[in-house]
């Protein structure tokens, strides 16, 4: 009875799994259906197969300005933020300071607090400033929302490291930057790659920051805002998103793919989680 | 006199420290400062003056959105971790291989543009959109629902659907940290599967549901993009009123109080869930 009423509830549970999956994908499924749709309006049922809405996006000159401004910003972003980040994250595993949990939660509240609120409030010291609203601005906001999630991704991979190796190093006549470079360095390499690629994809798809914060030059989720808006744009607008998808998987696996390799080297087993939460 | 080790460490930490402090803490102090300063068409009076909370509290229409804004994000959380936790029990408890690639099939979703994302659930919700042509083609339907769209019920489920990897993690963690003897010890002592799920797993899974139910119902009280393209006039929220005071009608100053008396009611509310979290979970000796 017992038994039988396990074997009845896994089931149901696995159907649910099924159902919750199909909800998950249902829109994302949709992007690419629309890209090669050869309609003009986003509406079913399908008409036909096309690669038009593709061609439109190599002859708008205005979309490949925010392609470059995105790229601009999510690079700076990715290299700050991971700078910063590898900064607390190996003072955070090797050290122990005064204030440490005060100061780790606070470099870590942008995490919990809503994007809009952060965006307020850098624009409003921004104006305070007198600062002209640029790229630059955009960077700053997101290295600050950056920073917390390249904590969290580095913070495994310095935990990780084993700190009888870099005394052997000492030991062996190294200096401290020599054994950072020659065996910290190493260790830790693919949680960086990763860390920086986590971060740049955030930051290519962050969009009230962004909207907040942007001046004349756009972002590229800034200007899909634009878009949304004339119904003719669509179909070249879900064209662009599948090209968008297509590249944050591709990066989220290689990131996936270094994380793992980070826990081999070290010898422990990649957290499923990936050490988030 | 600190310690070699300590200075070290506090060396380490503050080039990101002194980063948060100038584009955090800064900021935040300045918005602070901002509500309870006036707007003078173009001038700002710097005057001390608690008006714009008196104008946030007071009127209508702030207190009216403050209220839905409210009321929509418990909404979506509670909807939200209900539909995450019997996925998460299902990974940790039922899923025995390749538990890692169900998590990551979970998050690719998350990763694709959050704007596109929304509005795709405009493309299914639609009049003409996937599920009113699915419905009237199978013939349950003569005529296309008109409710599924610009109301509250989108801005929930399209919020469900964009939170759903934050709230299965934190769970899928707590779960995964259960003690599976615990189990086997309240099986062996009479508990149904019932009253064990309730006893032991739920107590025990209670830090990650708290967790993603703060990880839920705090952004989600600052958006203001799904109101806006799928909630139609009655789904907007606070939000959209503090993007507005900043953005047309030019009155940062209303806008900061607004943003700061949402911030606090976010907090509080915070304050309690964690609570009730901490009196409801399970300790284990």
């Amino acid at each position: 009875m017992k038994s039988a009423l396990k074997g009845l509830s896994a089931k149901w549970l696995a159907l649910y799994a099924v159902a919750y999956m199909v909800f998950l994908y249902a829109p994302v499924i949709l992007l690419p259906m629309f890209a090669f749709n050869d309609a003009t309006i986003i509406s079913f049922p399908l008409t036909g197969f096309t690669t038009q809405w593709f061609d439109v996006l190599w002859q708008t000159e205005s979309l490949h300005g925010a392609v470059r401004n995105s790229l601009v910003v999510g690079l700076s972003s990715a290299v700050l933020s991971t700078i910063l980040g590898a900064c607390a994250a190996r003072a955070a595993a090797r050290y122990r300071f005064p204030a440490k949990r005060g100061i780790m939660s606070f470099i870590m509240l942008p995490l919990v607090l809503p994007e809009i609120i952060v965006a307020v409030a850098l624009l409003v010291l921004l104006m305070q400033l007198g600062m002209p609203l640029s790229l630059a601005t955009v960077v700053l906001g997101h290295v600050l929302i950056c920073t917390p999630f390249s904590i969290v991704i580095l913070n495994s991979a310095f935990q990780g490291l084993d700190q009888s190796l870099e005394e052997a190093s000492y030991d062996l006549g190294e200096s401290r930057w020599g054994t950072f470079r020659r065996v910290v360095l190493p260790l830790v390499m693919p949680g960086v790659v990763s860390s920086l690629l986590i971060t740049f994809t955030i930051s290519l798809d962050e969009f009230i920051i962004a909207f907040f914060l942007t001046g004349t030059e756009v972002t590229l989720p800034v200007y899909i805002w634009s878009q949304l808006r004339f119904p003719g744009k669509l179909p070249s607008v879900m064209a662009l998103g599948t090209i968008l998808l297509a590249l944050s998987v591709l990066l989220l696996i290689l990131a996936e793919w270094f994380r793992r390799r980070a826990a081999r080297k070290q010898g422990i087993e990649a957290s499923a989680t990936g050490g988030f939460a | 006199m600190l310690t070699g080790e300590r200075r070290q460490g506090l060396a380490l930490i503050s080039p990101t420290l002194l980063y948060s402090l100038l584009m955090l803490a800064a900021p935040l102090v300045m918005v602070l400062t901002f509500s309870f300063w006036t707007q003078n068409y173009l001038d700002l009076d710097t005057t001390l003056t608690l008006d714009n909370y008196r104008e946030a509290w007071t009127k209508p229409i702030y207190r009216a959105l403050l209220l839905r804004s409210l009321n929509i994000s418990l909404i979506v959380t509670a909807v939200t971790v209900g539909l995450a936790f019997p996925i998460a029990y299902y990974l940790s408890f039922h899923v025995k291989q390749r538990k890692a690639l169900w998590l990551f099939l979970i998050t690719v979703p998350f990763w694709t543009s959050y704007l596109l994302r929304v509005f795709l659930w405009k493309v299914i919700l639609g009049y003409n959109g996937v599920l009113n042509t699915a419905f009237t083609g199978l013939g349950i339907i003569d005529e296309p629902l008109t409710f599924l769209l610009y109301n509250a019920n989108a801005v929930v489920l399209t919020l469900a659907h964009a939170w759903a990897p934050f709230a299965i993690l934190p769970i899928f963690v707590a779960l995964e940290k259960i003690d599976r003897s615990l189990l086997e010890a309240a099986e062996d002592l009479g508990d149904g599967p019932v009253r064990r799920f309730f006893r032991i797993t739920l107590p025990l899974a209670m830090p990650g549901v708290v967790a993603s139910t703060l990880i839920v119902l705090i952004p989600t009280i600052g958006d203001f993009i799904t109101p806006k393209l799928v909630g139609g006039t009655d789904g907007l929220m606070i939000a959209n009123m503090i993007q507005i005071q900043f953005g047309k009608a030019n009155n940062a100053p209303l806008g900061a109080a607004l943003a700061i008396t949402s911030m606090l009611i976010v907090a509080s509310i915070s304050a309690v869930i964690f609570l009730l979290g901490k009196r409801f979970g399970g300790k284990v000796q």
